[in-house]
């Protein structure tokens, strides 16, 4: 017979093993893209595939004159900050009045904007490309900030909302006190105790922009084409580069990735809309 | 004098003459903006689809845009893809739905259960492929592991002496439910994860004290907790999983025929590849009702759960 103690043990062990496979196993994916990142190309087509080889930097090295890769980095960098810096200046003012100056529309007005993102995307497909295509914005990064910072804005509103809600409003009426202006009340004092809020919303904002791949697709073709247009520029026959592919995909992923673990708790209270904290 | 200057006066304090100009809340003045651009940006592009629904309008013709009525809605539902697109848009909304709840309240009451070594990666390893960007993800699956020639799965098969099998080209909706599932089951682990975290541990050790076996625990005390994250999860991926688009695009392109096609593809295809907008308008009209069915039905199953909790 096992002692209680014993059996608890035991416990532990299994529960450990059946979480460690699982996790193993839903992880592999990302393991496989970055072990082929340093295979040769025959090695990374060789069967059975290879778990031992001798590995070599060659994909990182010639990256640039391979895939052109920081050009498209280049664009994936400058649209998620120009949509989430464009989006904070939408997103800050919006939630500073509905958190501190709340009316009995605002908790309307809020789920009115959450509802904007029910919309599904293809709906309005063809209406923003010919838009795009007569502005003479189709293939520049322009339109695909501007889109990112509407379909970011209701999230991003929802989440500074929730942050602001938890300052205590005496802080802010101690500076009013003292004369400080709206403007200088956002920037003086609500925007120095609220930054890791203000941070965590950046972040998100920056990792749904990274990734998009519905609008960046099939808004740019070459001059504007983010990581993610690269990427699927892959799937044609004649991109049977798979090193290569993994290597380029391992460097488009390795920031969002080290983001996303890094803010893990605060990216669960912004993606369920402060629903689940 | 309008209702948000009164509704402020009362709820703030009286301020010091010193600073007369804040007596007027800035309330509705700062909010407008965004409510406009989002205003403009949920009105504009659908009335244009509205009105591009109605007209016949394609690229290749242009200024034969008579009215045709509800011409282009009759096309494109008799349309050879559209029985398919909508019965593949359902299975695969349901079916990556269905995993990602289950396995994901599976996989986070495994990681509740008990106190083992390595927490915490075993969590970040988990969540990872939610931060994979929709084209690495479909094209690793596509290339290093449901390649019928060199792709781990194919070596697996092998490896028992079965013939290997061409994913894409024999199961193609199937590998796109699997490769969506991979990247939406990670963000319902994160959110009840989290959720399942904030549970009240006394609550769970009184019940164990009266006796309550772990699996009487999970679903009297875990389950009902789990209602409000629950329905998050399930109304988020609707949305994002109704647009499923760039998977579909670098793997399948939709085929072979219309195995793999979804609306969201099949409206691309009809827009951009085959120019008639009128049609991939009433597609994209279609669309919308679907999505906001779909909204209207999840938030009344689920309505009450979230009342209930909250």
């Amino acid at each position: 017979m096992l002692t209680l103690k014993q059996s608890r043990r035991l416990t532990t062990w299994l529960v450990g093993l059946a979480a460690w496979s699982v996790a193993l196993l839903l992880f592999f994916p990302i393991f496989w893209m970055l072990l082929t990142s340093f295979k040769t190309e025959i090695d990374a087509f060789a069967t059975p595939p290879q778990f031992f080889f001798v590995p070599t930097l060659d994909n990182y090295l010639h990256i640039q004159e391979r895939s052109g890769y920081f050009k498209y980095a280049w664009n994936s960098v400058t649209i998620a900050f120009g949509a989430t810096g464009l989006g904070l200046l939408f997103a800050i003012p919006a939630a500073y009045s509905m958190a501190f100056f709340e009316t009995r529309r605002t908790r309307g007005t809020l789920l009115w904007m959450l509802s904007t993102k029910m919309l599904p995307a293809v709906g309005v497909l063809v209406p923003i490309y010919l838009l795009a295509k007569s502005l003479g914005l189709l293939d520049t990064r322009l339109v695909l900030v501007l889109i990112y910072t509407l379909i970011n804005m209701p999230i991003m509103v929802w989440m500074v909302y929730t942050y602001f809600k938890d300052i205590p409003r005496e802080i802010l009426e101690a500076s009013r006190m003292d004369g400080a202006g709206t403007l200088q009340e956002i920037v003086r004092v609500l925007l120095p105790i609220s930054k890791g809020g203000i941070a965590s919303t950046v972040l998100l904002s920056l990792i749904l922009c990274w990734n998009e791949a519905f609008w960046s697709l099939n808004l740019t073709s070459a001059k504007a084409a983010p990581l993610t247009a690269l990427i699927a520029s892959y799937s044609s026959p004649e991109g049977l580069f798979w090193a290569k592919l993994s290597a380029v995909s391992t460097l488009a992923c390795a920031p969002i990735l080290i983001f996303g673990w890094i803010s893990q708790k605060q990216l669960v209270r912004g993606l369920s809309f402060g629903a689940v904290k | 004098m309008n209702t948000s200057v009164m509704k402020s006066a009362t709820t703030l304090p009286a301020l010091p003459a010193a600073a007369p100009r804040r007596q007027r809340s800035p309330g509705w003045l700062l909010v407008s903006p965004s409510v406009a651009v989002l205003l403009l940006w949920m009105t504009v592009p659908l009335g244009m689809t509205l009105y591009f629904s109605l007209i016949r309008y394609n690229l290749l013709y242009p200024g034969e845009n008579a009215f045709v009525g509800l011409e282009n809605f009759e096309f494109f539902i008799t349309d050879a893809g559209f029985m398919p697109g909508a019965i593949n848009t359902l299975i695969l909304v349901g079916s990556v739905l269905a995993i990602s709840v289950v396995f994901g309240v599976l996989i986070s009451a495994l990681l509740e259960a008990a106190d083992f070594a390595g927490r915490g990666i075993v969590r970040v390893l988990l969540i990872s492929p939610f931060f994979i960007m929709p084209t690495v993800s479909a094209l690793v699956w596509k290339n290093l592991i449901f390649h019928p020639v060199s792709g781990i799965l194919a070596a697996l098969w092998k490896l028992f002496g079965a013939q290997p099998v061409d994913w894409l080209a024999q199961h193609p909706l199937l590998s796109i439910v699997i490769i969506v599932s991979w990247q939406w089951l990670p963000f319902a682990i994160l959110i009840l994860m989290t959720a399942m975290q904030s549970l009240d541990q006394e609550q769970k050790e009184a019940a164990r004290l009266d006796g309550a076996g772990p699996l009487a625990i999970f679903w009297h005390l875990t389950l009902p907790h789990l209602a409000r994250p629950i329905a998050v999860v399930v109304m988020i991926e609707t949305i994002f999983l109704l647009s499923v688009f760039a998977e579909i695009y670098t793997t399948t392109s939709g085929g072979p025929g219309y195995a793999s096609t979804n609306l969201a593809y099949l409206i691309y295809n009809q827009a951009l590849l085959q120019f008639d907008v009128g049609m991939a308008s009433a597609g994209g009209l279609i669309a919308v009702l679907i999505a906001n069915v779909a909204a209207i039905m999840l938030v009344r199953m689920l309505g009450k759960n979230l009342t209930d909790k909250s």
